[in-house]
């Protein structure tokens, strides 16, 4: 006969090993990428690496690819973002707030390649030449399409935690509302804000497919706004499809250096939240 | 409850009719107002005079904070409140169509039930956050007007070595008292408490009453309060209210004293509230 206690210990004892085991088969790629990547990657490493252009063997025009098509995306999407959150929180008292959450939910799913191909046809058709097409300004609008949907919905759901009673005592005191948003409800989510940013531009930052369909791609360092321009995830793609063990070697380093960037904002993420 | 509210159909007194009083620093004119489809407040009526404080009270749900909230228009900012009626702030409707809201809010202070100080700003520019963000100027500097606002409320002597740190910092009785230094600091003409001693202990409690007496030295103070002690110990005048409507409204010995409402006897005497 089974004594009921040590077969109710056995039962947590299982459970306990079977969770431990889901967490190991979930840790084990994600560790294992991790570590293929920076032995793979580390080796590349070096001054010329990080600062030349692909002609010379290094990725330093993939870096500022992507630091100049992230920061024009946030100068782009910041704004647009969080108004739009603040609209959806603050203002949007009407019948047409809800479908617009419910369309701005749905983009924030939605599958990047074909933001890439809208944002190619927009600029093509505004600008009416293929001449601006494929250009860092089409890549940021395209990773700005990504970026305002996430900040919209950080922003609006980290205004909705600012308690209704900060907003009153702003009002009562005969604040207009612009002023009670701008000076009372917004500094009191400022962490808030900043993590769905940060969010946001982590995520950008490591897209792919939108850059595919607009900047294309270059390898040299930025030539102007209308021109193409690389970026660290397309100095991978590129990098990795070459039959070359050089170029794939440079892939693995650039996939070194995107990994840290986007680890480090991610960090940032949590320094951030922790402090509220 | 059936049977209390048969007798205050047959003994509330017909206000059908209702005059300007002149002396009146507010007045407020048949008010009636809802949210959504409930109506909240019928026909409600009183005058509010200069240096005095009038008290509301009644039983819970009865539309006091609706009441109050009317006088500085802050009703209407509930999604799908409405109200009818007028209110008269030194004689003119302040629901009158060319009348900005922000203005009359910046006239009638209102204090909170729960204190609810800037989280994000320092006691100091709490006290001055009402200037602020009114860009208001009163022609003094704002330094001066913190002091004299935080001296009014007898908190300088406990803040003043501390004006940097943050409005939250404090204790619930201190925050209470620099809400209203808040309040006063903006030298409206009428300051509205709702329950403003709630959320706090008999001491900060007693503080809170000493100060509203030395308030309606410069303002008319209207206060809606649970605590029927409190309400005869701080007002000249008292409201009872009841389910919407104002069952009897006068100087407040005779309405602790000699009511003339039944209903109103009943609510003092604690037989029901
Ligand atoms: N925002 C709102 N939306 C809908 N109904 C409301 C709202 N606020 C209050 N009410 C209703 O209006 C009625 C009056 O509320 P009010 O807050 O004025 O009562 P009160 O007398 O202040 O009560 P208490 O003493 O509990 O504070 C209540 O029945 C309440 O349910
Ligand atoms: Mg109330």
């Amino acid at each position: 006969m089974i004594n009921s206690y040590g077969f109710r210990k056995l039962k947590n004892r299982l459970f306990f090993v079977l969770c431990a085991v889901c967490v190991v088969i979930a840790v084990v790629p994600l560790a294992s990428i991790l570590f293929e990547v920076a032995i793979r990657g580390a080796p590349q490493l070096s001054i010329t690496f990080l600062t030349a252009n692909a002609s010379k063997g290094g990725i330093g025009h993939a870096i500022q690819g992507t630091l100049i098509i992230v920061g024009l995306t946030s100068i782009i999407g910041i704004p647009i973002g969080i108004l739009s959150g603040v609209y959806l929180s603050e203002f949007g008292n009407n019948r047409y707030t809800q479908s617009l959450r419910t369309i701005n939910n749905m983009l924030t799913q939605f599958p990047s390649i074909i933001v890439g191909i809208t944002a190619y046809a927009l600029i093509f058709n505004i600008l009416g030449s293929s001449k601006w097409a494929f250009s860092t300004l089409t890549g940021a609008v395209a990773l700005s399409f990504i970026m305002i949907p996430i900040i919209t919905r950080t922003t609006e759901e980290s205004l909705k935690l600012v308690p209704n009673t900060l907003r009153e005592a702003s009002l009562a005191l005969g604040a207009h509302k612009w002023r009670t948003t701008l000076s009372v409800v917004l500094p009191t989510t400022k962490t808030g804000l900043i993590t769905g940013i940060l969010l946001a531009v982590a995520r950008v930052a490591g897209e792919t497919a939108p850059l595919i369909m607009t900047i294309q791609g270059s390898r040299y360092f930025f030539r102007g706004l209308n021109g193409r321009i690389a970026a660290l995830p397309l100095e991978i793609w590129t990098n990795s499809l070459q039959p070359y063990p050089e170029a794939q070697a440079q892939g693995w380093g650039a996939a070194l250096i995107l990994i840290i960037i986007v680890l480090t904002l991610n960090i940032a993420v949590r320094l951030a939240s922790r402090r509220e | 409850m059936t049977t209390l509210a048969q007798e205050n159909i047959t003994t509330k007194p017909s206000q059908v009719f209702q005059e300007i009083d002149s002396n009146a620093k507010m007045q407020a004119i048949n008010v009636d107002a809802w949210f959504g489809q409930k109506q909240i407040l019928k026909s409600v009526s009183l005058s509010v005079k200069p240096h005095t404080v009038t008290a509301i009270i009644g039983p819970s749900g009865c539309g006091k904070s609706t009441f109050l909230r009317c006088f500085n228009r802050m009703h209407e900012l509930v999604p799908n409140a409405k109200m009818v009626g007028q209110i008269l702030l030194d004689g003119k409707n302040i629901y009158d169509r060319r009348i900005d809201p922000v203005q009359i809010r910046r006239r009638v202070g209102m204090v909170f039930q729960k204190p609810n100080p800037f989280p994000t700003m320092s006691i100091y520019d709490n006290v001055a956050a009402g200037l602020k963000l009114t860009g208001v100027k009163t022609g003094k500097s704002l330094d001066e007007v913190v002091k004299r606002s935080l001296e009014q409320v007898t908190l300088w002597d406990e803040v003043k070595d501390d004006l940097k740190k943050p409005g939250t910092s404090i204790s619930g009785g201190q925050q209470q008292r620099l809400c209203i230094a808040r309040a006063i600091a903006l030298q409206p003409e009428v300051i509205l408490m709702d329950e403003p001693c709630s959320a706090l202990d008999p001491i900060a409690t007693a503080k809170i009453e000493k100060l509203v007496i030395e308030l309606k030295q410069t303002y008319a103070v209207v206060i809606v309060t649970h605590n029927m002690q409190q309400a005869s110990r701080v007002s000249d005048y008292t409201a009872f209210m009841y389910l919407g409507e104002l069952i009897e409204f006068g100087e407040t010995g005779q309405i602790f004293e000699n009511p003339k409402n039944r209903l109103t006897e009943k609510y003092i005497t604690g037989e029901f509230g």
